[in-house]
């Protein structure tokens, strides 16, 4: 089954060359003069959404009609959500503009960034941390890891990504309090995060994922703007939450504010896929030393760069740091919440995140031998020129593809044409070889 | 044995431009050929170091990834000169010849050669000083 949050409109796309030539794991091909995704290959960076000119790359995500499904609704605001609003000052009016959608309860994804980061922090003092060691708040990084960095993967968090933390932690003290089943109440994230559905269908390392619904933050932006300024006049109980975040947790919508959170030093705050990538293939070969902690996240600028926000990252990060200075610094240390969760097993992964190797020609080595082989040989005669038109992003791709049977040679526009000028040429000679006329 | 695979790359004396690139391109060959990751790790690792110490200190070369069909994996650096003098010294950790120009971009601190012996199944060196020196790293996949 298909899992990915990310399909194309086919009626939308155009057949162009944009999505294919960003993809960092290669999985995207045009077929018939259309995009498609390879399953096995996608990450779901959602990078492709933010190339594509003609919004053919669609996000799947949860439309609020799904809210009847459960007999209670529990939200989880992502820490990106604030900043989407000019003007906001209290972030009470958010609480508000959930609570009238119909939300049960509100507990906010950056209380549970806070227990977290407190979490790596004591982990990296712990005798058995594998440094560097890497957060996996970002849904992207465990899988990114998982296909290209296998070496790396005992460097991953032990620790669960923060939206599914608030999810676990919010069900369990919802029924606590109110005395219901846990099969009665949903957990809705309120996402800038394409890969959040992918998570929550297929999670990385957890059997089954805490979150049922995954709404765009574009999906509540209209609704939510209408209470920014306005609930001041409304009952408390309809503004306010249990447990509020303080400076340190809303700082981890922006990247680098994890890392501010854990105290370290000694960190990289990788933004940005290719980046990221970029840093990854250095550690993994051992040529950043003496490195704690590595925050990374697919999108640019961190989860205020998210492809389902509604506001430009620059804008945001202005808000989330103006919304953070208006709020409390919690001594993470100190604070009751934090204290409550910091050593229980929610935190963490049930099962180990497995290597997936995408790259490998095939699962003989003998085999992938002759096929590296004959893929230099078909590289070679290739033009070189990773137009794209062929529909897959480089020459050397397109090689790849040709030895796996999936493309031919002639799939290249520029054979394509020697081989029509060849053709012409024969016709030519044949015509002009009689004698007689 | 007889080689089944083979890429050879040739590596320019002073190329900073260009250092990294064989190594990156052996990686991705390792990754495609479905080597063992910690396998393709520590090739990774000597072959960047290889590939530096014919841009640091040879007067160019070239470096080889052969595989063979005993499920042996073979990296060799050959250069061109200047050769190394004393080698149980250049082995040693902490001992370089680097240049204050190199040292300046964070290289030469000493630890190429240990490094590389390191992150080897079998590790073979051989010098001659105004001729050239071949280094073999050998790794069982």
């Amino acid at each position: 089954m298909y899992q990915h949050s990310v399909r194309i409109n086919r009626l939308k796309c155009v057949g162009c060359i944009s999505c294919i030539k960003s993809c960092p794991t290669e999985a995207i091909r045009i077929q018939n003069g259309k995009a498609k995704i390879l399953d096995e290959r996608c990450v779901d960076c959602g990078l492709c959404l933010s190339v594509c000119p003609h919004k053919a790359m669609v996000s799947v995500t949860t439309p609020l009609s799904d809210l009847g499904r459960f007999k209670y609704n529990i939200v989880i605001p992502s820490t990106t959500l604030y900043s989407q609003f000019r003007g906001l000052v209290d972030i009470a009016d958010i609480y508000a503009g959930l609570y009238a959608l119909g939300f049960d309860a509100i507990y906010e994804e950056a209380k549970a960034a806070e227990i977290l980061a407190e979490a790596v922090s004591r982990h990296i003092h712990s005798p058995n941390a594998v440094f560097p060691v890497i957060s996996c708040t970002c849904p992207v990084v465990p899988r990114i890891v998982s296909v290209l960095y296998p070496n790396l993967i005992e460097n991953l968090s032990p620790f669960v990504p923060s939206n599914e933390l608030a999810a676990r932690i919010a069900k369990q003290e919802f029924c606590e309090t109110v005395g219901v089943p846990g099969d009665e109440v949903g957990a809705y994230y309120i996402s800038p995060c394409a890969a959040e559905t992918t998570h929550m269908k297929n999670p990385c390392g957890i059997e089954k994922s805490s979150i049922d619904g995954v709404i765009a933050v574009r999906d509540v932006y209209a609704h939510l703007l209408n209470f920014v300024g306005k609930s001041s006049s409304l009952p408390e109980h309809q503004r306010s939450i249990v447990h509020r975040a303080g400076a340190f947790g809303l700082g981890s919508a922006v990247i680098g504010g994890l890392s501010a959170a854990v105290g370290t030093e000694h960190y990289l705050a990788l933004d940005g896929i290719s980046d990221m990538i970029q840093c990854f293939d250095e550690i993994d070969n051992d040529r950043i030393r003496n490195l704690t902690f590595v925050e990374a996240m697919a999108c640019k600028g961190g989860c205020v760069g998210g492809p389902l926000t509604f506001e430009n990252q620059f804008v945001a990060k202005n808000r989330n740091r103006r919304l953070q200075y208006s709020q409390p610094r919690i001594a993470l240390e100190a604070d009751e919440h934090v204290q409550k969760y910091i050593d229980s097993d929610m935190l963490r992964y049930d099962k180990p995140i497995t290597p997936h190797n995408i790259m490998k020609l095939s699962d003989d080595v003998v085999e992938a031998m002759k096929m590296m082989d004959k893929l230099e040989e078909v590289n070679k005669r290739l033009p070189g020129l990773d137009c794209g038109s062929c529909g897959s992003p480089t020459c050397r791709t397109l090689a790849e593809d040709i030895v796996k049977g999936q493309a031919v040679e002639m799939d290249c526009i520029f054979k394509l044409r020697d081989k029509v000028r060849q053709m012409a040429q024969e016709m030519i000679d044949l015509a002009n070889a009689q004698k007689r006329g | 044995m007889s080689i089944l695979y083979k890429e050879a790359f040739n590596i320019e004396k002073g190329d900073f431009a260009t250092a990294g690139e064989a190594s990156s391109k052996i990686k991705r060959t390792l990754k495609k050929l479905g080597v063992e990751p910690t396998v393709i790790r520590e090739v990774a690792i000597s072959s960047y170091e290889l590939e530096l110490n014919l841009v640091i200190h040879s007067l160019g070369g070239s470096l080889t990834l052969e595989v063979g069909d005993d499920n042996l994996l073979k990296l060799t650096s050959s250069d061109v000169g200047p050769g190394i003098k004393d080698i149980s010294l250049a082995m040693k950790e902490g001992y370089s010849t680097a240049p204050e120009s190199v040292r300046m971009m964070g290289f030469g601190a000493g630890m190429g050669l240990p490094n590389i012996k390191r992150h080897s199944h079998r590790f073979g060196i051989e010098s001659e000083y105004g001729k050239g020196t071949v280094i073999t790293c050998e790794y069982d996949i």
